[in-house]
């Protein structure tokens, strides 16, 4: 099968892939660039497992074609802490137990990084629309959306 | 958190370390960071995709199975079909001596329900494993099939499963299991009022985020790796070593995390035949459901019928509870015979009732095998008991909350299957409830314990 080079920046780090036309983002970001924290929960964007954020914009991976991405800036789960330090969102969600199995939560925290980029100060019906697109089967969504309006106070807290 | 510490203030010790403290869980740090490993967040070398060609008939005779073109298919590596499988009739619970092994991990000779394995395929890469899966022929002879328990257990019905002999599971107690306590046609004669109801469930999906599945490596000296996503390692490896008649210590299996399971994940499915296949290619191979097998593979919650009879006095006691259970295994046992078994002991509810009658049957249909699911066997037992305490109350006039403090159990009361009741909290929980829910009672429930009748 012919192969495509793609070019793309993955949590800061350049990456240079030669992919199958017509693999996924999901699969080349866990098979081939190493990076597992987008989830594979229904590979047909019902699901919002595999949600990465593509130039500022939040995008499921798994109907996203890599080599669509060439010169792309991607962020995933895996790289929201910086230096080690936890995002706010990632403190919120550990704090207010906004995790249970784990599988929809990189998902989740993309969506709601996604969300708090553009709104730094949403309502709760802003929240609840931003991960109307993510499933959790655990049904822990009341923990999820204190926490993502948890990490914006403490964002808007600090900027202050 | 708010501790009730009035409640058997006697028997309570209060050097507890961890209960009444937020503690944050250990897995949360790998789950926000997306560094928990799951089964499947691992890559092999050389790993090859199983996909498993599935019978698209309710039931039906195989007559022929020609892999010919799919083995020829670019990409293929091996084709594998029941003949393959060392010990390919087997069922879960024969660990536990309850037989007989009624299910086969490739089908022979005959399917029993739409979406049985039949064929697997094993190709360099998924695509070319789902393509070769496609161009596997099996020619059916159609044959009829029973979708319901009705259906199943009337005379002349089709028969499901050969290795019963019958449409439900024969227990060592006879054609279901029986809970019989006091007299109930007695209790029926002095009931005041007696009625009589039926429940029907249908199966639920478990719908797990994460699809059932697994990696298996071969480790080079004739023993193998599987990563999992099951919920029963140990039901996992013991099986695993019965259908590949394999000692146990040749398999290492690798746990522990599971993207939710909610007992979707209890059978033994995918692990036998995926080490198998990385036993006969000698190479690491991958056989995770896709969405689609997730929802209409899996086992689900079993459906269930469930008919209550009971006969209650105008002062609230229930006298007398007669119910027949039925649970709709599909086509083979799995779980089933033990949730249907878990049922016959439940029904009495958490009240005293002096005298019970329940039968309760696991019945065999063409339906997808239902297992293990969230209290399987008393979940929807309990969905109709307390349906039917309110219907009952409401029969008699009476408040449904008191209707309960007057029938719970205590200890020190026998249950209809004689295990003498121990630790019960049911009156302090409805105490605790009515006044969190602000739904007062009479003064004298709120004075009633769980402690031992007087005399």
């Amino acid at each position: 099968m012919a192969k495509v080079p793609v070019q793309f920046s993955l949590n800061g780090s350049e990456k240079a892939e030669f992919v199958d036309s017509g693999a996924t983002l999901l699969a080349v970001l866990r098979g081939k660039a190493g990076d597992t924290s987008p989830k594979g929960g229904c590979h047909q964007g019902t699901c919002g497992a595999c949600s990465v954020i593509i130039d500022g914009e939040l995008r499921l991976s798994c109907l996203t074609l890599a080599e669509t991405c060439d010169g792309a800036e991607i962020t995933t789960t895996a790289g929201l802490a910086e230096a080690g330090v936890l995002h706010p969102l990632q403190r919120a969600f550990m704090d207010g137990f906004a995790a249970q199995c784990g599988f929809c939560t990189p998902g989740m925290l993309m969506a709601a990084k996604a969300l708090l980029d553009r709104t730094p100060n949403p309502t709760r019906e802003d929240v609840v629309e931003a991960i109307s697109g993510n499933v959790c089967r655990c049904t822990g969504y009341e923990p999820i959306i204190q926490a993502i309006l948890a990490a914006a106070r403490a964002n808007s807290h600090n900027a202050a | 958190m708010r501790l009730a510490k009035s409640y058997f203030a006697d028997e309570r010790k209060d050097d507890l370390n961890e209960i009444g403290q937020g503690r944050s869980r250990v897995d949360l740090p790998g789950h926000v960071t997306g560094k928990t490993t799951y089964f499947a967040d691992r890559n092999f070398p050389g790993m090859l995709h199983l996909k498993m060609v599935r019978s698209p008939h309710h039931h039906a005779r195989i007559r022929s199975i020609d892999t010919s073109e799919a083995e020829k298919h670019p990409g293929v590596v091996r084709v594998l079909t029941a003949k393959d499988v060392p010990h390919n009739t087997y069922t879960i619970l024969i660990l536990i001596q309850i037989g007989p092994e009624d299910e086969h991990v490739l089908a022979e000779e005959k399917v029993r329900w739409k979406g049985e394995a039949v064929v697997a395929v094993l190709a360099e890469t998924e695509r070319a494993a789902q393509e070769a899966a496609a161009k596997v022929k099996v020619d059916y002879e159609v044959l009829p099939a029973v979708l319901d328990m009705e259906a199943a257990l009337k005379p002349g019905a089709p028969l499901v499963n050969e290795h019963h002999g019958q449409n439900y599971y024969m227990y060592d107690s006879g054609a279901c299991r029986k809970v019989r306590f006091g007299d109930v046609e007695k209790g029926f004669a002095e009931a005041d009022h007696i009625l009589e109801q039926t429940y029907s469930s249908s199966p639920i999906e478990q719908a797990p985020m994460e699809t059932t599945g697994c990696i298996a490596v071969p480790e080079g000296n004739d023993r193998f790796t599987c990563y999992t996503n099951t919920q029963a390692m140990f039901f996992t490896l013991d099986n695993t070593s019965i259908i590949l008649q394999m000692p146990g210590s040749q398999l290492h299996l690798v746990g522990g995390t599971a993207g939710g399971g909610f007992g979707g994940k209890v059978d033994v499915i995918v692990e036998p035949i995926a080490i198998l296949a990385a036993k006969l290619t000698g190479r690491p191979v991958s056989f995770i459901y896709s969405r689609h097998e997730e929802m209409q593979i899996s086992s689900p919650r079993a459906a269930e019928t469930i008919t209550i009879k009971d006969g209650v006095m105008n002062d609230g006691r229930i006298v007398a509870r007669y119910v027949t259970g039925y649970t709709d295994a599909g086509a083979y046992s799995r779980h089933s015979p033990y949730g249907a078994q878990k049922g016959a002991a439940h029904y009495p509810g958490p009240y005293t009732i002096p005298n019970v009658w329940a039968d309760t049957y696991c019945v065999y249909t063409n339906r997808t095998p239902s297992s293990a699911m969230r209290g399987f066997g008393v979940t929807i037992a309990d969905f109709a008991l307390e349906v039917q305490m309110d219907k009952l109350a409401r029969l008699i006039g009476m408040d449904p909350l008191e209707f309960r403090f007057i029938n719970a159990y205590r200890d020190g009361d026998m249950k209809a299957h004689r295990q003498t009741t121990e630790g019960a909290a049911l009156i302090e929980c409805m105490q605790e409830a009515s006044r969190a829910a602000n739904w007062p009672v009479a003064e004298k429930y709120y004075a009633l314990s769980s402690h031992p009748r007087e005399g």
